[in-house]
């Protein structure tokens, strides 16, 4: 779950890692108030969870508190890459003298925590590792012993600051490793991390990301999961189903991400477009297949739905039922194809068939077959 | 033979009282799995399908000897434990069925392992089986046909589905081992592809990634620096998966520019793995490979 940048630079303050002055607005006065504490120009930055805001527009300078105003009024409300504005962050303009990276996030290969270091702050780090690896350090960090001050003297020298902030730079990695670990992040980043003209380190732009599998440790940020969700990804949490939204028109109901995925990637291969990713997960019971029948036969965009069932914890006949039911109460029909093996096939295949519903064996052939319903509809 | 359990492996079942724990101890058993204890904290002196419970690995050792690997079904929160517990045993493999488990315990608790010596299989896989011999895992056995191919994976019902196409064309499984799905596991593809270079029963690999991380993109390039290889063939899902988005799995996230399809199959493709378009073409490209 990714943090706003307002709400990851006041954890970022709470744990005295420099930031700019500045507060969260949601309409033009507010903007403009901030603006007039502030004093001077000011930043208007949209609050949205995606990279990239910048070229997008979604970040401008304000020499005044009208201007700020003007700004906020325009932007709240619109979109930025696909996603609407309903927040702003106003802030104190920085002189910066250099724009640097710095990061703490996992890394998969070697099991460890590490930090990203680079002197081309402002740039994407993926963009930076691959076109200037040469310019990225990495820092490792031991579990058992965690954080330690030299991290930060390779940092200093390799970024090539000089020695007045070396403390200030050892006590942001030190916060930055306090928050890693209390908020159970996956990555803590400032990109750009400015040295100033006065020669201070100020995060001027701030990301947290939290890992979802310790939300449960997290009551006070549990109540923000989801809200980056469209309205079918949220009704689908809801209901406990992991579910993602596409653009296509076959909607897809499966077990297991893998599988999930493997069926939207048939669906491609063969010629359609599928709606979504809905994993049902394991050993789902007839109440559960059936909310996700009800979900995807409301789904405005699909016009039919594969269902692709291997057995293993989950029973074939459990599904049936389920596919039945929800085709009773949903009062809506579209076509439905379902694959189905595993556990109790046989018993599945005879409730379906009962109601006149064909089970394929074959995903390959149930895939076509769906893709041809999908074209004459 | 086939790759870390075999006939002889004698193993316990952690979290055997649950409704999990106990359902699949019946099905390794019926599978021919040496479960010689299960444990469960305060359920000494029961019995779970006639295995004797214990709320130490220490006293089941004890009083039924030896112990080599471990599964594991403890719920998320007292998941970790259980692991260290199993560590510090000195058990050999640690299955860690488990989904939800906090990464930073994962990082944790696979270093400990790593630095012992101990193999972590998972977190969040379906486990592993070396068919015919012994299952530590959740996968449907009859899909499973005993045969030469080594299957390593990061799915579960993908895994089952890619297996029961391999069996149609004719192929049967070695020893099959899911990762598990969550971004950091204990083994990757270039640990458990040594395994199977080492083991005379295995033939060729079948490798089944996904979308997220850069292990199939490590993968090609040590595959690619060997002169001595078995020929391997790949399936990656999540080719239709968006950025930023989590596909069910914690792993399974295009994050940070790193992860999307194209980059693991061109790797893959370069260092001379085919990657199959959907999983019925498996066996299809596994048996070109083959023929040379």
């Amino acid at each position: 779950m990714k943090l706003f940048e307002y709400e990851a630079k006041e954890v970022a303050r709470k744990y005295g890692i420099p930031v700019p002055r500045g507060r969260v607005a949601y309409s033009g006065d507010e903007a403009y108030s901030i603006a007039r504490e502030i004093g001077g120009e000011v930043v208007v930055k949209a609050q949205v969870l995606v990279g990239g805001r910048g070229l997008a527009g979604g970040v401008r300078f304000a020499k005044t508190p009208e201007e700020a105003r003007e700004l906020a009024v325009r932007l709240l409300g619109s979109e930025v890459r696909g996603l609407k504005v309903s927040a702003l962050l106003v802030e104190e303009k920085v002189c910066i003298a250099r724009e640097l990276y710095l990061s703490l996030t996992v890394d998969r290969a070697m099991r460890k925590l590490v930090y990203l270091v680079s002197d081309m702050g402002g740039v994407e780090i993926e963009e930076l590792a691959r076109r200037y690896p040469e310019r990225v350090e990495r820092i490792y960090v031991e579990p058992e012993v965690g954080y330690t001050s030299y991290m930060s003297r390779i940092a200093l020298s390799f970024l090539g600051l000089p020695w007045s902030v070396a403390g200030e730079l050892d006590s942001i990695m030190k916060a930055m490793y306090k928050i890693m670990v209390d908020y159970d992040a996956e990555l803590v980043e400032f990109n750009p991390l400015a040295y100033t003209c006065d020669g201070r380190l100020v995060a001027l732009d701030a990301k947290i990301i939290i890992d979802d599998n310790s939300l449960f440790r997290h009551p006070e940020l549990q109540a923000l999961h989801g809200r980056e969700l469209s309205e079918y990804e949220k009704r689908a949490k809801e209901l406990g189903f992991s579910y993602v939204e596409l653009d296509g028109d076959i909607g897809v109901i499966s077990n297991g991400a893998g599988l999930t995925m493997a069926t939207m990637d048939s669906i491609l291969h063969y010629g359609g477009r599928p709606a979504n990713f809905l994993d049902i997960g394991g050993g789902a019971t007839r109440d559960r297949v059936k909310e996700a029948v009800k979900l995807m036969l409301a789904h405005p965009r699909s016009r039919v739905l594969v269902v692709n069932i291997f057995g293993g914890i989950t029973r074939c006949d459990e599904v049936a039922h389920g596919i039945v039911e929800a085709i009773k109460e949903a009062g809506v029909y579209k076509p439905i194809v379902v694959r189905m093996l595993g556990t109790n096939e046989e018993e599945g295949r005879r409730i379906l068939e009962e109601h006149g519903i064909k089970v394929y064996v074959d995903m390959d052939e149930a895939i076509m077959t769906a893709i041809e319903l999908a074209k004459v509809r | 033979m086939g790759i870390l359990v075999n006939s002889s492996t004698r193993a316990i079942v952690q979290g055997i009282t649950g409704r999990e724990g106990a359902f699949h101890t019946k099905l390794m058993l019926e599978y021919g799995t040496k479960i010689v204890a299960g444990t469960s904290p305060g359920k000494k002196g029961s019995y779970v399908h006639g295995v004797p419970v214990y709320n130490t690995i220490e006293e089941a050792i004890r009083e039924q000897g030896p112990v080599d690997a471990s599964i594991v079904f403890v719920p998320a929160r007292f998941a970790p434990d259980a692991v260290y517990e199993a560590i510090d045993a000195g058990l050999k493999v640690v299955v860690v069925i488990t989904e939800g488990i906090p990464l930073h315990e994962e990082l944790r608790f696979i270093n400990y392992a790593r630095k012992r010596g101990v193999v972590i299989v998972g977190p969040n896989t379906p486990g592993i089986m070396t068919v015919g011999e012994c299952k530590l895992g959740i996968m449907p056995a009859h899909v499973f046909m005993k045969g030469r191919v080594g299957l390593v994976s990061r799915s579960g019902t993908l895994t089952y589905e890619i297996a029961r196409e391999l069996g149609r064309g004719g192929f049967g499984i070695s020893t099959v081992i899911g990762l598990g799905g969550d971004p950091v596991t204990g083994l990757d593809f270039i640990d458990v592809y040594k395994m199977f270079l080492e083991d005379p029963e295995t033939d060729a690999v079948v490798l089944i990634g996904e979308i997220g991380g850069d292990a199939e993109e490590r993968f090609a390039s040590f595959y690619k620096s060997l002169s001595i290889k078995k020929p391997v063939v790949a399936y990656i899902a999540g080719k239709t998966a968006p950025p930023g988005k989590r596909m069910g799995h914690a792993g399974a996230i295009i994050s940070m520019g790193v992860g999307d399809y194209a980059s693991k199959r061109r790797a893959l493709e370069e260092a001379g793995v085919p990657v199959a378009e959907t999983p019925s073409q498996v066996p299809t490209l596994l048996r070109r490979l083959l023929a040379g």
